[in-house]
């Protein structure tokens, strides 16, 4: 079985000890995906599998054989950058931009999250259908990215701008 | 990483059929079990990948609900099921990791992650019984801010580092286990043993034994149930303090009461003594505190830790008087 990544089809490593992050940045050279920790601490390795963001440095390569993997290298359509992109730009929601791409793929998976009605921590009522998308919800839920430089509140202002009010 | 084999069960007989062998171990999401390959704290012969195994969640007649071991922590957050009869579950869940390890973790997995004490990673720099039977301690002596008050031996201090498993204890979960011996079933509180004189050993899981799902029971009709976390930041970061309750109080008496503790004992920590001492007694603010000063009473702070003891008291009574109702 084969790892689909942006769409193409890569034998899965034959060690099984190759990380996903290792993978994509040291055999693919998608390097866009980050080595930030490389132990779950900090995101920056965030990818999309089935389009949920995971973290591709705890996870093995073969773990992911039969699934289909998105990096930032392959969110940008046919005609151009995604709206998170542009809006990264747009609210300086980066300084050195070694966290962004693990940002940003994250915060196109928290929109699936926020779109089927999935609760945070901070989401008061349960049971509720749709999830009322306010500054405090996009900090909870991006919490599992850290930026040391201290953009955050240009990224939660990216993310919130893209997501709020947009039928969730 | 040292050299291992991986494999992918296709089932249940599968997997324990590839897990019999003295080196194997299995591997849920990863979250927790690649980290710690990747410092040689493991170092299995063989991975059997049981993430593949059911997910499914399933409300069964007598209102219990049956959940696949490699359901992944999120879909079981996010479950209709639990978001409205088992908050506290969902809760917990929501207030552990992040939603990217949510997304990846499996329920037998979480159950089976293992400390975050600094001395048990510290492979080179540091002594630890748990790591290397035998050896000594540094969390004892060392910094043991966050190391545990309740349920600690002389050989370790480490404290279990789930959420999810302070909601399971506090709602009498069962964990079905399928083992080369057969299957059997096992309460949650039963599964994870305190250290004693050997740390090393931390389940009542025998060599091989598989979570294959984890069942809960219907709570009482007009049981209200919560689940709060205190930590050093707001968000992603480890408990300091955790309360697991499920409350049924009627006209100012507790009908029933369930209370586990998170972040404080090598356990989940069914807090049984406060729950003794609440069942049948007055939903008073003064009637919460007296228990949690009974199940704290046997606290045995260290030199960093002695804040939990307070910290416990006053979470475990605040939780309580907001699902009674009642102000602190």
């Amino acid at each position: 079985m084969a790892i689909r990544i942006n769409g193409t089809e890569t034998r899965a490593p034959a060690d099984p000890r190759v990380s996903l992050l290792d993978l994509l940045r040291e055999t693919l050279h998608l390097t866009g995906t980050k080595k930030g920790c490389n132990q779950g601490a900090c995101g920056a390795c965030t990818v999309l599998a089935d389009g949920e963001r995971i973290l591709s440095c705890l996870a093995l390569a073969v773990q992911f054989e039969g699934r289909s993997i998105t990096t930032i290298e392959g969110l940008a359509g046919q005609d151009g950058m995604h709206p998170l992109q542009l809006a990264f730009i747009e609210h300086d929601g980066f300084q050195c931009g070694y966290c962004t791409p693990g940002q940003i793929c994250s915060a196109v998976g928290m929109a699936a999250e926020l779109a089927r009605g999935a609760p945070s921590a901070v989401t008061t009522d349960l049971g509720a259908a749709t999830v009322r998308f306010t500054g405090e919800e996009a900090r909870e839920r991006m919490s599992g990215n850290l930026c040391r430089c201290g953009a955050h509140n240009g990224i939660i202002a990216a993310i919130t701008q893209t997501y709020a009010g947009a039928a969730l | 990483m040292t050299p291992f084999s991986y494999t992918r069960a296709g089932d249940a007989a599968d997997a324990v059929r590839l897990g019999a062998f003295g080196g194997a171990k299995y591997l849920g999401g990863g979250t927790n079990l690649v980290d710690l390959l990747r410092e040689t704290i493991e170092r299995p012969s063989a991975l059997v990948d049981v993430a593949g195994l059911p997910a499914t969640i399933e409300e069964r007649e007598d209102g219990s609900l049956l959940i696949g071991a490699a359901t992944r922590n999120a879909a079981l957050a996010e479950h209709r099921a639990v978001r409205s009869h088992y908050p506290v579950l969902a809760r917990a869940i929501l207030a552990g990791a992040s939603a990217q390890i949510r997304n990846m973790a499996t329920v037998g997995g979480n159950i089976l992650q293992r400390t975050r004490c600094a001395y048990f990673y510290d492979d080179e720099g540091s002594r630890c019984n748990k790591r290397s039977p035998g050896q000594g301690c540094d969390a004892l002596d060392g910094f043991n801010r966050i190391h545990a008050i309740l349920g600690a031996s002389a050989d370790c201090v480490a404290t279990h580092p789930s959420d999810m498993c302070v909601a399971l204890a506090a709602l009498d979960a069962t964990v079905h286990l399928q083992g080369p011996a057969g299957t059997r079933r096992l309460k949650l509180t039963g599964l994870h043993r305190l250290p004693g004189t050997r740390p090393d050993l931390e389940t009542a899981l025998e060599p091989g034994e598989l979570i294959t799902a984890v069942e809960l029971p219907a709570l009482p009709a007009g049981a209200r149930s919560t689940y709060r976390k205190v930590r050093d930041r707001a968000s992603y970061a480890f408990a300091l303090v955790s309360v697991a309750a499920v409350l049924e109080a009627d006209s100012g008496t507790v009908r029933e009461v369930r209370l586990a503790l998170g972040g404080v004992a090598p356990k989940p920590w069914r807090a049984r003594k406060a729950e003794d001492a609440l069942r049948g007694g007055p939903a008073t603010v003064q009637a919460f505190r007296a228990a949690a000063e009974s199940e704290l009473a046997d606290a045995a702070p260290l030199r960093d830790n002695g804040f939990k003891v307070e910290l416990a008291k006053r979470t475990i009574t605040a939780v309580l008087g907001d699902l009674a109702g009642v102000a602190a």
